[in-house]
């Protein structure tokens, strides 16, 4: 009963601790994951993602403004449910991995919207190419997990422009991406 | 140009089924690579996409089965004798082994990116050969260099095969090529009598 009690206010002693904080995004245990869709000759969604990533952002629920992320991408993790796709889609015709052998993305400035979301503009580097990108992103839900840790898990949507990152694809056919992120806070 | 002589070797001459075995893959060989050279720039909108692949890859596991059928014929055959001095005759040998181990290998790396994720290889409409190894880390990348590497060696190799062969029959004039067209080798008295091993 006096252990339970503790760790109770150990845990309160956390959650009441709302100032920004550091996250680490839970790749390792695949609480996140980078998902793309993109219409196979306007017939169908065609989806994928990347499968190894890594990133840490700060977050803090008063002050969204300075929320901060970073997340390296590695191209070669380029999975589309098909090895030889993947085998053509990571060579010199698309990310040409060899060449360009890592992706990231670093979050320039966030927008509250008030209700719940926000808008992450940031730069995304992808086949040597930065651009800017704007996710529209939502908070999914924060708190304690059932083994000591504490948690906030965000979405975000956004569209890459696959000329303007240099990919030799119908401009009219946009990559769309979709984001799941689950922080553990350090 | 051909003469289809005896079906099996003789200690002077090629059979008709060595003869068969040698060409067809002769140009199964050269064929394939053109086919692979040209369907991997195909755009995507081409008709060929699909078809080039699909071709390529019921042709390279027919071409395993000949392959191997090839190897038990010619380890149940005689080998003609092989014109040429020992160091020219070793070297000969050494390429001819260096295309019987390269062949299947080249085969089983193709086979290793279409399978790469559990998939089969469908052959024609005939039948599917079942996935064996997947999961490796990026297995359809590694298997493809490995497989264009090994395309590129057996390329060269075929082109110093043919060089050699050109040069035996028409500055040598020992008959060489000649006797892979099926004619006796003319003049038995320029052989040396190392057997290709």
């Amino acid at each position: 009963m006096k252990k339970t009690l503790l760790g109770l206010a150990l845990g309160l002693t956390f959650t009441a601790q709302v100032n920004a904080a550091e996250y680490v995004i839970d790749t390792q245990g695949g609480h996140a994951s980078i998902n793309f869709k993109y219409k196979h000759l306007g017939y169908s969604w065609l989806t994928g993602s990347f499968n190894k990533f890594s990133g840490t952002f700060s977050y803090d629920p008063e002050n969204i403004a300075a929320t901060q992320v970073v997340v390296d991408i590695d191209p070669l993790s380029l999975d589309s449910h098909h090895a030889e796709r993947d085998k053509h889609v990571r060579s010199a015709d698309f990310l040409d991995v060899k060449k360009y052998a890592t992706a990231k993305f670093v979050s320039t400035a966030v927008v509250a919207d008030g209700e719940g979301g926000a808008t992450v503009n940031g730069l995304l580097t992808l086949h040597g190419v930065t651009r800017d990108i704007i996710i529209d992103a939502q908070t999914i839900g924060a708190g304690d997990d059932p083994w000591g840790g504490y948690r906030a898990g965000f979405t975000g949507t956004t569209t890459l422009d696959t000329t303007a990152f240099g990919f030799n694809m119908p401009p009219e056919n946009k990559v769309y991406l979709e984001l799941n992120i689950e922080g553990v806070r350090q | 140009m051909f003469q289809l002589g005896p079906l099996k070797n003789t200690p002077l001459r090629y059979g008709w089924v060595t003869l068969i075995f040698h060409w067809s893959m002769a140009i199964g060989i050269t064929g394939m690579f053109c086919l692979g050279w040209w369907m991997v720039d195909l755009d995507y909108y081409d008709a060929w996409y699909q078809r080039g692949p699909n071709l390529h890859r019921s042709l390279g596991v027919v071409m395993m089965l000949v392959w191997l059928a090839r190897l038990g014929w010619r380890w149940a055959s005689v080998q003609p004798v092989m014109s040429g001095d020992r160091l020219q005759t070793r070297l000969a040998s050494t390429l001819h082994w260096t295309f019987y181990v390269l062949i299947p290998l080249l085969g089983l790396s193709g086979y290793l990116i279409t399978t790469a994720d559990g998939r089969g290889v469908a052959v024609f409409d005939w039948f599917t050969i079942p996935a064996s190894l997947t999961g490796v880390d990026n297995q359809e990348d590694l298997a493809g260099e490995i497989h264009w590497y090994l395309a590129l060696s057996i390329i060269v190799g075929a082109c110093l095969h043919s060089l050699a062969a050109l040069k035996h029959e028409f500055i040598d004039r020992d008959g060489t090529l000649s006797k892979m067209l099926g004619r006796k080798v003319p003049d038995t008295k320029n052989v040396n009598p190392i057997e290709d091993e």
